[in-house]
């Protein structure tokens, strides 16, 4: 059975509906020649300050941010292991906490080396 | 349990709890026939009820909220704010809603339409099914799911998703920037905010959010007196995601025009405007709920609606999310990774083991809930003025020592700190 997931699914239809309706009614306004829709070539230019667009607008990614990403990868699957954990702490006792002790250390010495190495510098 | 046992046995019309006359229709449509065959009428009306409840409930909500936000910051910023449509300008929003719905859209040439117009649509799905987990109420959350918190944070990193697409489909520079921006902030405050949740899941063995309301009203505590800590780090970190001012530099207007909403205009635009306090209505929602007690209030839900007590911790709350954008300004980019990574996540990390700690010790010993709970309030209450204290003093987070008087260029002194 979907049980309460399935009420979800009617939040997500209402979630569309939503910003649907409104967009609509904008859509609306501009057949019925309220909503004003005068386009021409330098409205729909990509906006720059004022001047042409130089080069692709595609531009590269800043190197910086992928070293955020792998720290991100390693220490956000590091907290969905321990969600499980949590869940099941009850159980376990002082075993339990020696297990986490051990297991956010290991992580704790990662993050340890990775500021030591200045990777949580923004360059 | 006296005040949640008068609960489950009030009538239909108790209005306390909203969710009473909803189970008394569906009680009373699954009883068509010979009582089994239409319950699917029952369960896809229930859907359809808390639904539309919430799709209303945050329609009305955002409208109110552009006024107060309007208005509370303004005064801070000693102006007036709106003050000509209606009394106080209370028809603001109105107006704002007609004049955005009438203006010019422009859809750039160089754009990808499709995601162009897709993005301001699908950034409302996460608001919304945030709010359908949160209990308004004892019997008040359109889907009572057992896995709550983890829902929250899944649903929570949804949104970066739909601003990278919202900034990618513009094909401009500006857009782009501020995309990125916004995925490198999220993706580094996502790790104090998970962690910090983790601390109330381990301490209430909860994990849905009823239940961790249900276990402050069993304790009489709000959690926000027994894991400070952890109440900080969450709140410092959801509002970082929600590119409200000290941290808004995804769409920081003196740098890179209005970041990843650059190429939008009229309604598509006021959409992406009003998703951002929806999303700060949902995580002052989130906060209430987990550290500040719900709907409970130490009993008297029993004489003022349950759901009326949640509301008003709820814009409360938003009030504190107000004053921080009021206050604050704009950090760097560098300052708030460095914030996220140096200071938030070793703090919500020796929370979480300070927490498990305390359980053990709960659990192995057998105290009595009385006895152990104040002690650790009031442990953790002192060790997070020593963390956060400490951790600015020792690593150089404190304020710069500024010469106290101007100094000219051919002073002997002159020399300045950096």
């Amino acid at each position: 059975m979907l049980g309460d997931w399935g009420h979800l699914g009617f939040l997500i239809l209402v979630g569309i509906a939503l910003p649907g309706t409104a967009l609509v009614v904008s859509v609306l306004l501009g057949l019925f020649k309220i909503r004003p829709k005068l386009p021409n070539s330098v409205k729909l230019a990509t906006y720059e300050c004022g001047v042409e667009t130089e080069g692709p607008s595609h531009v590269q990614f800043h190197v910086g941010y992928y070293v955020f990403a792998l720290l991100f990868v390693v220490f956000d699957i590091e907290s969905i292991f321990l969600y499980p954990w949590a869940v099941a702490y009850r159980h376990e006792a002082i075993y339990g906490l020696v297990e986490a002790v051990i297991f956010i250390g290991v992580l704790v010495l990662g993050l340890a080396y990775a500021w030591k190495k200045q990777a949580l510098v923004w360059r | 349990m006296t005040a949640l046992s008068g609960f489950l046995l009030s009538q239909w019309y108790d209005l306390r709890d909203l969710g009473n006359p909803v189970r008394a229709l569906i009680d009373w449509i699954n009883g068509w026939g010979d009582g089994t065959t239409f319950h699917w009428v029952g369960y896809i009306v229930a859907g359809l009820i808390g639904a539309a409840a919430i799709g209303l409930f945050l329609g009305i909500a955002m409208l109110s909220l552009i006024w107060i936000e309007r208005k509370a910051v303004s005064r801070i910023q000693i102006r007036y704010g709106p003050n000509r449509t209606g009394p106080f300008g209370l028809l603001q929003p109105v107006a704002d809603a007609l004049k955005l719905m009438q203006k010019e859209a422009l859809t750039p040439l160089a754009g990808d339409k499709i995601v162009f117009w897709l993005a301001p649509v699908v950034i409302f799905i996460p608001t919304l099914l945030v709010f359908g987990v949160l209990p308004f109420g004892p019997k008040m959350t359109a889907a009572n799911i057992s896995v709550a918190v983890l829902y929250i944070v899944a649903i929570g990193s949804a949104t970066p998703l739909v601003i990278f697409m919202a900034g990618w489909s513009s094909n401009n520079k500006y857009s782009l920037l501020g995309a990125m921006r916004g995925i490198a902030m999220a993706i580094s405050y996502e790790i104090p905010m998970v962690l910090s949740l983790l601390g109330v899941v381990l301490f209430t063995g909860h994990m849905d959010l009823n239940g961790i309301v249900q276990w402050q009203q069993k304790y009489h505590v709000w959690l926000i007196v027994l894991q400070p800590l952890a109440a900080l780090t969450y709140f410092i970190s959801a509002s970082a995601e929600l590119n409200r001012t000290p941290t808004d530099i995804a769409e920081a207007e003196s740098e890179i025009v209005a970041g990843y909403h650059t190429e939008y205009s009229g309604m598509k635009f006021g959409l992406f405007y009003a998703v951002e306090l929806g999303n700060a209505l949902a995580v002052s929602g989130i906060w209430a709920t987990l550290f500040f007690g719900g709907w409970w209030l130490f009993g008297l839900d029993r004489w003022i609606p349950a759901w009326l007590i949640f509301l008003g911790k709820m814009y409360i709350l938003y009030g504190a999310l107000i004053i921080t954008r009021g206050t604050l300004p704009r950090l760097r980019i560098d300052q708030l990774l460095d914030f996220a990574w140096k200071f938030l996540l070793p703090l919500a990390l020796v929370n979480v083991l300070v927490v498990a700690l305390e359980v053990t010790i709960w659990q192995e010993n057998g105290i009595s809930a009385g006895i152990v709970l104040p002690v650790f309030a009031v442990v953790n209450i002192l060790l997070s003025v020593v963390l956060v204290v400490g951790y600015v003093q020792s690593f150089g987070f404190a304020r710069r020592q500024r010469p106290r008087r101007a100094r000219l260029i051919t002073d002997t002194l002159a020399a300045m700190p950096q």
